[in-house]
Parts: structure tokens; sequence; C-alpha cells
């Protein structure tokens, strides 16, 4: 199944905090990061790619494209994914994680937007976030090859030759034949990748200094 | 539903590659074709007939045996966008901790190497080379002068570094809060708390016998030795590797325990292997590296004065210094989260096609590393046996006590399991020691980082061993220095 990369303008987070921001000590544990797609015509949402950077729990709000005159409301698609299972630990904090079509609670199929909300409830960590934030559509299917008629529809036009009293069927030994070559062309085709196992270069092992790279 | 077979595919894809480039493949299909000429192999149900044949001969069994080692050994495939340095290792503060100490170790050997005006790597002149295969069965009775080496690091400049390490996300203030580590490491890392410990190893609770207890004189053996000895002998009849493991979680009878390692490392000598072994020792004769001189050092100052282990000195030459030269450790660096360090042949700075990796195997010992491979020569007497477990031992286990990583069984989660288990087991003994100064993990660090090699009697050691290989995780050290 081919997906395509849809171009999308990640805004910059929205921290959600009660209270005034300037004053009070703790750090913001929700922030909601905001999708939209200009250029772009509604489309159907395949798969959702990002690298977590210490989010615990992830949940996706979407808009949808409705037909004219009829307000589009925002639909939670994804409720509260848990991406670390103990937020307080580093287990999960930097995965790189995929979020497909079948995992979404609602019907994915004509996004205008998308909200993500981060939520990172541990006082623990002094930023998160979500990155390299990639959405796929899906991609064209392959074009379908055309064989010409003659191949794909055999004229039986001879009549067969007579059996001859005592041979097996022909058709029978020509699929076995026909099986025994499948199995040496494949033995054939796969070439093992055998270890070298040389430390050298032609014979010499005379060395510099070590490098830092 | 759809995401779990297709991640079922690409494991089964990824077993499949790895496997075709080994020896097991070339003699499956050597079989294969041999076992055509059979009666019972009839052309129109090949394919079933070949199978039947492999299952009645064992040689489905060794196919499992060496699937389940893929499973052991290699961590799943990742995330298609994930690159190669997060399979090493996931957490980027960490990947540069392991980076920066990697640096410190190479400037140390390059100004150990230019203050000595010794070359890296020198090809040995014909008559020195005779020299050594004459006497390659007692390099012990060498006394080379070893004075002006030192060590490339010691434990407890490993540990500094493991002290020093800190998320720079994290809330790393001064002030306490609920999550204040009080000991000496300072990373969050997932470590196991006593009822899931209780859960995964299940198999060493009070209620289940084990060995090591269970058979010492006072208990008579019909309640557990006899029966457990017999199920052993009959799990090696199996040749299975699977059914192995699990029976080593309750301890190995001394006399099936070199073969039940092999099964489970799934290490069979083949011809093949002797000749690789035989190929090592040819290149230690050919070129001498200064990582020779810190191994010959390490040997004299370690196993040499250990009263167990100073007999086996011969061995410990032939091990370690074929494991210097063998490329196929580089394997190993894909989920390590180290790297092997790299130099350029004189004169071809720069130069791709003139890269090489120094020592070949990319690992540089440190003092204590010969402690890893003394306590196997009880068990294994060919050099070439004793030098493929003890290659095995290190690709899965041994390499994660000295890099540094967030794996479950790295020596920093180690390190945090066991400060953990101590604080909620003897809280009063944990504060006394931390008021005294005396941070337990300053003890308990330098057991850890060499599996307790050294410090417990070889036959406690060999059942430790044996739950490092039954429960596929070192996490067993930590319960045991806590």
């Amino acid at each position: 199944m081919s997906r395509m990369l849809v171009p999308c303008h990640v805004k910059s987070t929205v921290a959600l905090q009660v209270g005034d921001m300037r004053t009070s000590q703790g750090r913001p544990g929700v922030l909601v990061v905001d999708v939209t797609f200009p250029n772009v015509a509604p489309f159907e949402l395949l798969e959702i790619t990002f690298k977590n950077y210490y989010t615990a729990f992830l949940s996706i709000r979407v808009r949808h494209h409705t037909p004219l005159h009829t307000p589009s409301k925002w639909v939670t698609c994804l409720r509260d994914y848990c991406l670390m299972p103990d937020p307080h630990s580093e287990e999960g904090a930097q995965e790189y994680v995929s979020l497909f079509k079948h995992q979404m609670l609602c019907d994915v199929s004509r996004v205008l937007e998308l909200r993500l909300i981060l939520r990172q409830p541990s006082p623990l960590w002094l930023s998160f976030t979500v990155e390299e934030l990639q959405i796929y559509q899906q991609g064209p299917k392959s074009p379908s090859l055309i064989f010409p008629k003659w191949l794909s529809h055999p004229v039986s036009s001879e009549q067969p030759a007579p059996r001859l009293e005592g041979l097996p069927d022909p058709s029978r030994v020509s699929s076995e034949v026909q099986q025994m070559w499948a199995l040496t062309e494949m033995i054939r085709a796969s070439h093992t990748s055998t270890r070298i196992g040389r430390f050298d270069v032609d014979g010499c092992y005379d060395l510099n200094l070590l490098s830092y790279t | 539903m759809l995401q779990e077979e297709s991640d079922l595919s690409l494991i089964i894809a990824q077993i499949v590659q790895k496997l075709k480039g080994s020896n097991l493949y070339a003699q499956l299909e050597r079989q294969a074709w041999a076992c055509l000429q059979r009666p019972e192999v009839r052309l129109e149900s090949l394919k079933e007939d070949i199978k039947e044949f492999f299952k009645i001969s064992g040689w489905e069994k060794k196919l499992q045996n060496a699937v389940y080692s893929e499973l052991n050994v290699y961590p799943l495939p990742s995330h298609p966008s994930a690159p190669p340095e997060h399979l090493k290792e996931p957490l980027v503060y960490m990947r540069k901790a392991q980076g920066s100490w990697e640096k410190r170790i190479l400037k140390s050997l390059n100004s150990m190497c230019t203050e000595l005006s010794i070359p890296l790597a020198r090809k040995r002149p014909v008559g020195e080379q005779k020299e050594l295969l004459n006497k390659w069965n007692e390099m012990g009775t060498d006394e080379p002068d070893l004075s002006l080496f030192r060590p490339v690091y010691a434990p407890k400049d490993f540990l500094e570094v493991l002290i020093n390490l800190r998320n720079p996300n994290y809330e790393n203030g001064d002030s306490l809060s609920f999550r204040t580590h009080l000991g000496l490491i300072q990373v969050p890392l997932k470590v196991k708390d006593i009822p899931e410990l209780k859960e995964c190893f299940v198999e060493l609770g009070l209620s289940t016998g084990q060995l090591g207890i269970d058979d010492s004189t006072q208990v008579p053996p019909e309640l557990f030795e006899n029966e457990h000895v017999r199920i052993g002998q009959k799990v090696l009849l199996q040749q299975d590797s699977a059914a192995a493991q699990q029976y080593i979680r309750q301890g190995s009878p001394t006399a099936l325990r070199a073969e039940l390692w092999a099964l489970i490392l799934n290490i069979s000598s083949q011809p093949e292997d002797i000749l690789y072994y035989e190929q090592l020792k040819t290149n230690v004769i050919q070129h001498d590296l200064l990582v020779d001189s810190l191994i010959y050092k390490d040997v004299k100052l370690t196993a040499s004065n250990d009263d167990y282990y100073f007999v086996f000195e011969d061995y410990l030459y032939q091990v370690l210094l074929c494991f210097s030269r063998d490329t196929s450790v580089l394997g190993h660096f894909a989920y390590n989260s180290a790297s092997p360090p790299k130099s350029y042949i004189r004169g071809k700075l720069g130069l791709e096609e003139y890269a090489v990796f120094y020592p070949p195997n990319g690992v540089i010992p440190f003092h204590g590393f010969s402690m890893y491979v003394a306590p196997l020569c009880f068990l294994y007497h060919e050099p070439y046996k004793l030098y493929q477990i003890f290659r095995e031992m290190y690709v899965r286990f041994f390499f994660r006590l000295h890099s540094i990583s967030s794996h479950p069984s790295g020596i920093v989660s180690l390190c945090l399991l066991f400060e953990t288990l101590l604080q909620t087991y003897l809280p009063q003994l944990f504060y006394h020691l931390r008021e005294i100064g005396a941070q337990p993990l300053r003890i308990s660090f330098k057991w850890m980082v060499r599996a307790f090699s050294g410090y417990l009697a070889t036959d406690q050691l060999l059942l430790l061993w044996d739950r490092i290989l039954g429960y596929n995780s070192l996490e067993i050290l930590a319960g045991s220095s806590g």
C-alpha cells in the first residue's frame, strides 16, 4: 500500500495552563499543536509518524471537510494514546511512533486540520514535545499493467496429441518439472552473504593513530 | 491486528536474511539435495517430504534453535524512520555520553602509543612469528616488560562517568522531591520493582527447587536433585535450546553444564569453526597489536593472581589474543551503544578504502577484562570451543557491562536497580552507608562490571551465570549484589 507525504504546516505549540503563566511555579502539562494543510484538498489520512520527546499521552482531534453551510466541528480521533508507560521514567521517551488509520476512533477520510494534544503529567521533565511530524495519505494506486491479449489468454488451437500407452499425463509431468525448475532457480538466486573476516587492507595493517570522529 | 501481522512478517524476513549467510543454511541445502535420493521423497509432494525428513533427522530442531538464538540476541526491527543509532541507543544524551567516554579512551590509547613510541599494529618478522608459534601453548612463561603499560581504564573510572550522567531535560535541581535519587545514579531509567522482579524471576522463588541450595549435603537428593539431573539429561537428548534455557533457571548440574551452555548459546563446533579459530591464530602470529600488551598486562594483574584461575593463564592468552582479531564481533555493534574505534592505513588518512577498525574486533580491553573468560576455562578445554563460548557470551551479555546505555540489562540500569532494591529492602543500611560517606554502589559496582568473576567462588559464580543464560538478562547481577 503506497503512501504519500502530505505537506503540512505545524503551528507553534500552545501551552494550556491555569492561572497567570508569569507568576505560577509549575510547568505546563498540556500542550496543543495545530497542524494545517494549506493548498491541499481534504484528504484521507493513512498514517501519522513522529519522534516522541518526553510526551506521555497523546490525543488527536480532527476537523473534517463538510458540505457547504454545515459548520465543521472538531472530533476526537485518538484519545489518551500512551507513549510513556511510566511518565516519570525514560521508557518510550524518545521513541519513533506510527499511528494508523485503523487505530482512529472516527472516520478520517476528509481531513482539513489536525490538532495534537500532548500531555505530560510528571513535573520532572523540563519540556516535552513531538518532533519530525509527518502525515501520510493514500498514494496513487500502481497503474495496472496491460498485458498483450495473447499472453493473458493463450489460444488453445492445436488438438492435444494422442496419448501414448503407459506414459504419464504430459500436463502433470510438465507441472512437476516446472516446480523442480522453480526450486532450483530459487536456490541459485539466493546467494549467501559470507563474512570476509579480513581486518587488513591488502595484507597491510600499519595504522595511523586512532581517529576521533 | 494489521500492524502486528506486518511486524511479524518483518521479524521473519529479518531472521531469514540473517540465517541465509550462516553455515546452517549451507548445511540444510546440502541435506535437502542429499535427501532427494531417498525413496520416500516423491516429486509430487517434494516440499512436504523434505520437511518431514528434516523433522525426523533433527535438522528442524537445529533450525529452531538457530531462530530462537536470533530472537534472543537481536533486538526487534525498529520503526522504519528510526536511524541506525536509535537501535544502538534510543536516548540522545546517553549516545552523547558514550561518545565522549569513547573519545577519552581513544585519547588515552593514542597518548600511550606516542609516549612509548610503540605502533598500534606491527607486522611480525618471520623469525618472531616462528618463535610465537612454537610457544603458543605456553605464552604464560613469557615475561615481557610491561611496566610502562597501564590499563586504558579501570571500572572505577567508568563509575565516575556514570555518576555524572545527566539527562538535560530532567529536573536535576538540589531541592528534594518525591523522585530524588538518593544513590549515585541520577538518571530516571525504568527498573523493575520487587513485585515485577518476583513475576519475572518466578523460578527463583522459595517454593521452587534450586541447585546451589537444595542440593547441599543436608538435603536428601531424592527431594529435588535426582529428578533435576534426570530432566537435564532428557533436555540434552532433545537438543532443544528453548527447553534448555528454561531448565537452567533452576541451576545446572556440574556434569551437564558445559553441554547445556553450548546448547543455549547455539554453539556446535563444526569443522568450519575450528578452521576459523585457526585463522584467527594465524592473524595473531602475523601481526602484533598494542592491545596485545594490554591483554598481557591485564592477565598478569588479575587472573594470574587469582587462586582459582592462575592455572588457566595460557588459555586466557589463546582466547583473548584471537578475540581481538575477530571481525565477526563487529556485528554486535549494531545493537551496542558503543562504536568500534576507527583508523586509517598510514599515509592514507581520510580515504575510506583504507579505513580500518582497531582492534579488528572493535573492543578495547580494560582492567579486569580477562576475568570474563577465566571462569569458562573450568568448563571447556579445547581452545576453539572455549573461544566460541566466550565470544557468544560477550556479544550477548558482557558488552553491556562496560558501555553506557538505557537497556534494562545495561550497567546503568543494573546500578540503579541495585540502589533501588537496597533502599527498599535495607533502608537503614543504605542510609547508614550514605551517612558515613560510603555509597553502597561504590562497593558493588566492581562486582557487577565483572559479573562477579573473581569475587565469588567458582561454583557459586557458575550457578549465577546459569541464571544469566536462563533469563537472558543481567538483572540477576543487581539482585545478587543487593
